[in-house]
């Protein structure tokens, strides 16, 4: 099956496989935010809009909002990350995914970057 | 604050560290290095961290004619003649509507030091403030002689006072709340048993030409980590102790933040500080609103600003700290209520994101200090 990755401004990635998308932080946010200590995930068949806000992530040191890169409807959030936060610094682009979604629109996945716009993203903004 | 950060004598140190530098009062300080905040603070608790606390404002104050202390007294409600040389006291500021100015540590300088001296350190966001404050008021009585010159560090720990014994002879005698000069290879330090961890350690301030040797000399023992500001707040917060302009501030009295021990009983007697009148009538009468721990159920942090709601629903006060303890593994916060919902084990609700979080209220401190006796 094909797969694709795109990522946001946000620093955020999203997975495509077929029509399912799934979402969580880039290495980058998670080495920003710090030791994360409590996420609140979306409820799956809550229908979120591009750019709203899907879940919240906290460090010791701070909230911060997780908005949704595309709209769609959410199949499932990561059950994992509520006993093991951690995975969230630890695989934050694999297992500490944060939730899916099924696609709404697959052409507001042509506004995200790919892995080479995004890491000159990084270059020009971190 | 839009100029641009002040370095502390560390800050070279801090980056090679991998320190991830952040603005705060003026400086650009590490708020953690790679270990991160948890190991961070775990660090401390467990073994010994070093901080550099540089920003923080340290001065002398010399006495002119009479007793430095019974100057500094008019300004304080502490009782800061009755210091023996080398004693040092947590005292406050006040306005003269009771209100706290800041917060402070001042000793009676150790003999080493000179005599009819004191010796003053301030945070960092109010230091500026302070001295001016403090030399204005005391015109005639007392001069001040900022130590700008002077790095300040915070070694802090169980294994705090092995590490530091090993540099600074005989630091290992010196009592909770105890100062002295000692001499770290060969660079005379003057060291205080005290901190803002609950854990034993020390507060050394060193000249600023020293002090990345000395750093690093403490930094190679086994036992010590940096640790950054991110930590510095998580384990004062879980330690019950006030951050001044959060938890304290120039509206609050020290009887509303549950620091009426800072107000001597002879000073009661005479009421001869700042503010008085409202001190004395809320230590008879009790205060309208309390300082307390709060304890969120479940593990969403509360943090500052979130309303404090009685099982009503009605407003009863405001968080002004909150957050994630590290060794409490769980969310920690304290702020003021209506002093009616004060008492230790009153359900409260936390507005969190426009949703109520049920919690209680906590005795503070989260964590038990383990100063030395």
């Amino acid at each position: 099956m094909s797969e694709k990755i795109y990522y946001t401004k946000e620093h955020e990635w999203v997975r495509v496989e077929g029509n399912i998308a799934t979402i969580g932080i880039t290495d980058f946010a998670q080495s920003q935010l710090g030791d994360v200590v409590f996420v609140e995930l979306p409820e799956a068949g809550r229908d979120l809009k591009a750019g709203e806000a899907a879940a919240v992530v906290e460090s010791v040191k701070a909230a911060s909002e997780v908005f949704a890169p595309v709209s769609g409807k959410v199949t499932q959030a990561n059950e994992a990350l509520v006993d093991s936060f951690s995975l969230i610094n630890e695989a934050p682009e694999s297992d500490g995914w944060f939730f899916k979604l099924e696609l709404a629109n697959t052409g507001e996945l042509g506004g995200l970057m790919d892995r080479a716009a995004y890491d000159d993203f990084l270059k020009e903004h971190a | 604050m839009s100029e641009t950060p002040k370095h502390t004598p560390l800050y070279d140190l801090h980056v090679k560290l991998g320190g991830r530098m952040v603005p705060f009062a003026g400086y650009a300080m590490p708020v953690q290095y790679p270990a991160g905040i948890l190991k961070e603070h775990a660090h401390t608790r467990e073994a010994a961290g070093f901080f550099d606390v540089s920003h923080m404002g340290q001065a002398f104050l010399d006495g002119m004619d009479g007793d430095v202390a019974a100057a500094f007294e008019t300004l304080a409600p502490g009782d800061v003649a009755g210091l023996a040389p080398g004693r040092q006291r947590y005292s406050v500021l006040l306005n003269d509507n009771g209100g706290i100015m800041d917060d402070l540590m001042v000793a009676r300088a150790a003999p080493a030091l000179g005599q009819n001296r004191l010796f003053l350190v301030v945070n960092a966001s109010m230091k500026d403030a302070d001295f001016t404050h403090i030399e204005t008021k005391l015109r005639g009585r007392a001069t001040l002689a900022r130590l700008d010159d002077r790095a300040l560090f915070a070694l802090q720990g169980p294994k705090a006072v092995t590490v530091l014994a090993r540099h600074a002879t005989g630091v290992e005698a010196l009592a909770f709340m105890e100062t002295g000069v000692f001499d770290i290879a060969g660079v005379r330090c003057f060291i205080s048993r005290s901190g803002y961890t609950g854990e034993d350690g020390f507060e050394i301030s060193v000249p600023a030409a020293a002090a990345h040797q000395l750093a690093e000399k403490l930094l190679a023992e086994p036992e010590v980590a940096p640790i950054g500001l991110g930590a510095r707040d998580s384990l004062r917060l879980e330690a019950g102790l006030c951050l001044y302009g959060h938890d304290i501030d120039a509206g609050t009295s020290p009887i509303e933040a549950g620091l009426a021990w800072v107000i001597a009983k002879r000073r009661r007697q005479a009421g001869d500080f700042p503010g008085a009148g409202r001190i004395l009538k809320e230590l008879a009468e009790g205060p309208a609103r309390r300082r307390v721990g709060i304890l969120p159920e479940g593990r969403a942090p509360v943090r500052e600003g979130a309303e404090i709601l009685n099982e009503k629903g009605e407003t009863v006060g405001v968080v002004t700290s909150g957050g994630f303890g590290p060794t409490v593994n769980g969310p920690i916060a304290m702020g003021y209520v209506v002093s009616a919902f004060a008492a230790v084990g009153t359900p409260v609700q936390l507005m969190l994101r426009g949703k109520a979080v049920a919690g209680s209220i906590a005795a503070l401190p989260f964590t038990p200090h383990r100063y030395v006796k």
